[in-house]
């Protein structure tokens, strides 16, 4: 094999010079060793997704609604979440029709937290039923999970209004889970698919009718 | 015979002859590594951020032969370190009074990089490498910190993790990968324990042996900011340089002892040191139903968190101004037409994406963009500063109010991140954040102003 060679005495054919068999060989097995390196990149990279057991975890949940007094909250356990039942007394559903021109979606139009459109029948109250408020108790903002139920006047970030304060970064939700203006978090909180078995025990995480 | 020929006897004449890199190194980087004689007080805090990151080393290899990384028993293997394995509460204290010595030294040894000016050519990529350290450590800071499964560890690595959420069209998946689950749970303790004992710690070796080799290429910076290597011997030895070894081991070790005391004073008499270095919540364990009434990261993090916080709706239009200005300013400063276009294309895009409706991102986008410049920023140090002379001494005196400034916006902002915000407190830290900003990003500009002092030929140095 000869090639050729640039010396400043102009090309000189050198034998050997440049083996194009062997750049030839060098070329494909870098090519071959780097479709195996991406193809080992792939389970390495998804091996960080969750696994089949949590992807499984989380199956629908009762809640026995007889237990919750009118105005009491209980937290249930929903794919590792917290999610809020809230019995609303009638002075805490006529609250949320007062206080819709200080909320940044006061219809539940944003879709990153999604509400479920049986739930939003009447977007004042975002619930199947208006005492029962069923939402998951996580922040919009970034993940934590807010406090409350607050009566009024009884957490100076929400004054009058009823409702929850987020104790990390200071965003506070109405007891229809609406985000107010000016606060860090601009998503209402997230109402989790659910439906009534009776009129005493709720089903999260399963909102499909029974045969 | 292919062995080396050596000037050692004995034992280690036997080795250097077989393997001559070993003494090779010992002479680059100890016996004939010359250092500026002139080196003052600021320069301990390399040698010991060195000692701490042993510290950090062998208490932690002790740490994790008692420890579970299990979410059901996490929280109650660090109460078995503390209560019933010998020493155990001694080796948690140091490890976990370590990591904010670890900080404490490093934020010294970045200050006095900012006043002599250490950064400057020839030793940017000594800085850039020292940099991503700064980096690495925090993620290591932001793994440990989980391990232990208290409330805060787990409030924190749900806040941070759900940072990410924040990033447009990936941020969900992306949070969730990082996660292993859907919320902070079992998969991320375990993969942030893998994480903060192999993973980064490997990345820190690395990077620390990278930032040595680095330094000693060039040499050392010093207080008056002079370069030794331009004054040499005939054997081409820096005469105002004294070898490493044993002149600063020795003087690094005498000041160590003071590192130790203040060290153990912390461990000994006050590790939580009022809540600051241990959060009084992360003693109760990690419940996913609860947050408790205030969450803070730990101190080293807060002036960068204010900064997240500090990043309102309201806020956008004074960072959109800010953006204005500074694009200003650097138009007038670069020629040509096309440098002129980008400069001001890239700010006009940044400026819509801040205010304009229906195309403007999330304010809370922009906090965490805000946050990862401001932990980024100091990298660029080396090309912001554009003063005539390195040190401080040699610069005007205003100079060092404006860094006096600097360092009081730091420290508001750190304290303002540990408390909870109130609307006067947001206004003060947005204040805080535009001089944090400033101070880096007008630096081309203020610090080739004033009058400066001439610089000496060699450095100033009266032995004791």
């Amino acid at each position: 094999m000869t090639a050729s060679l640039q010396t400043p005495e102009g090309p000189v054919e050198v034998d050997g010079a440049l083996d194009r068999e062997r750049r030839a060989a060098v070329i494909t097995a870098s090519v071959v060793g780097g479709i195996g390196c991406v193809g080992v990149a792939v389970p390495v990279v998804w091996s960080w997704a969750p696994s089949e057991r949590e992807k499984a975890a989380g199956g629908p949940v009762e809640v026995d609604l007889s237990s919750i007094a009118p105005g009491q909250m209980k937290i249930v356990e929903w794919q590792g979440k917290p999610v809020w039942v809230l019995h609303r007394t009638p002075a805490m559903i006529a609250s949320l029709k007062q206080d819709e021109d200080l909320l940044v979606d006061p219809l539940s139009k944003r879709t990153a937290f999604p509400t479920p459109p049986y739930a939003l029948k009447d977007p004042s109250t975002r619930s199947i039923k208006p005492e029962f408020f069923v939402a998951v108790g996580i922040c919009t903002h970034l993940g934590c999970s807010p406090s409350g139920p607050f009566a009024p006047d009884e957490n100076p970030q929400l004054g009058p209004y009823p409702g929850f304060f987020c104790p990390c970064h200071g965003s506070t939700f109405d007891l229809a889970g609406r985000v107010f203006k000016n606060k860090p978090a601009s998503d209402n909180l997230q109402v989790p698919p659910y439906k009534f078995m009776s009129d005493t025990v709720l089903v999260v995480g399963d909102d499909k009718k029974s045969a | 015979m292919g062995l080396h020929a050596t000037q050692y006897r004995g034992l280690l004449g036997w080795i250097d002859a077989r393997m001559p890199s070993l003494m090779t190194a010992y002479r680059t980087h100890m016996s004939e590594y010359y250092a500026p004689k002139n080196f003052n007080v600021w320069y301990f805090f390399g040698s010991f951020a060195l000692m701490v990151l042993v510290i950090q080393f062998v208490s932690g290899i002790l740490l994790a032969m008692h420890y579970k990384p299990d979410s059901t028993l996490a929280f109650w293997s660090v109460e078995f370190i503390m209560r019933e394995v010998s020493g155990g509460w001694f080796i948690r204290y140091m490890h976990s009074t370590g990591a904010s010595f670890f900080f404490i030294v490093v934020y010294l040894h970045m200050f006095r990089g900012l006043l002599y000016g250490s950064y400057r050519k020839p030793r940017e990529l000594v800085w850039v490498i020292g940099a991503l350290i700064f980096l690495a450590l925090m993620a290591e800071s932001f793994f440990g910190y989980l391990l232990p499964w208290g409330q805060m560890s787990f409030w924190g690595a749900q806040v941070i993790i759900n940072l990410f959420s924040s990033i447009p069209a990936i941020g969900d998946w992306l949070s969730t990968w990082i996660r292993g689950d859907y919320v902070v749970g079992d998969a991320t303790l375990n993969r942030f324990f893998s994480l903060h004992i192999i993973a980064v710690p490997l990345a820190l070796l690395a990077l620390v042996v990278a930032h040595i080799f680095a330094l000693h290429d060039v040499g050392s910076n010093n207080p008056d900011g002079v370069e030794i290597k331009d004054h040499t011997d005939a054997k081409g030895r820096p005469l105002d340089g004294i070898p490493f070894h044993p002149y600063y081991t020795v003087h690094d070790l005498y000041g160590m002892g003071f590192l130790f005391m203040a060290y153990c004073a912390v461990l000994f008499f006050a590790p939580e040191l009022g809540g600051v270095f241990l959060e009084g919540n992360n003693f109760i364990p990690a419940d996913p139903f609860q947050t408790p009434q205030h969450i803070a990261p730990l101190w080293y993090f807060t002036p960068y968190y204010s900064i997240l916080r500090a990043t309102t709706a309201e806020f956008m239009l004074w960072l959109a101004g800010g953006t204005a200005v500074l694009a200003l300013l650097v138009c007038l400063r670069v020629r040509g037409i096309w440098a002129w276009l980008a400069v001001a294309g890239v700010a006009a895009i940044a400026i819509v994406l801040m205010i304009v409706p229906m195309v403007k991102l999330d304010p809370k986008l922009w906090g965490v963009m805000m946050m990862g410049l401001s932990v980024t920023v100091f990298a660029a140090l080396p090309w912001l500063d554009q003063s005539p002379v390195k040190s401080i001494r040699y610069r005007p005196f205003w100079h060092r109010i404006v860094i006096g400034v600097f360092v009081v916006a730091f420290v508001i902002l750190g304290y303002l991140g540990i408390n909870p915000p109130t609307p006067v407190r947001t206004m003060v830290a947005q204040v805080c954040a535009g001089l944090y900003f400033g101070f880096f990003f007008l630096m081309p500009w203020w610090s080739r102003m004033g009058t400066f002092k001439p610089v000496p030929d060699r450095v100033k140095f009266k032995a004791h």
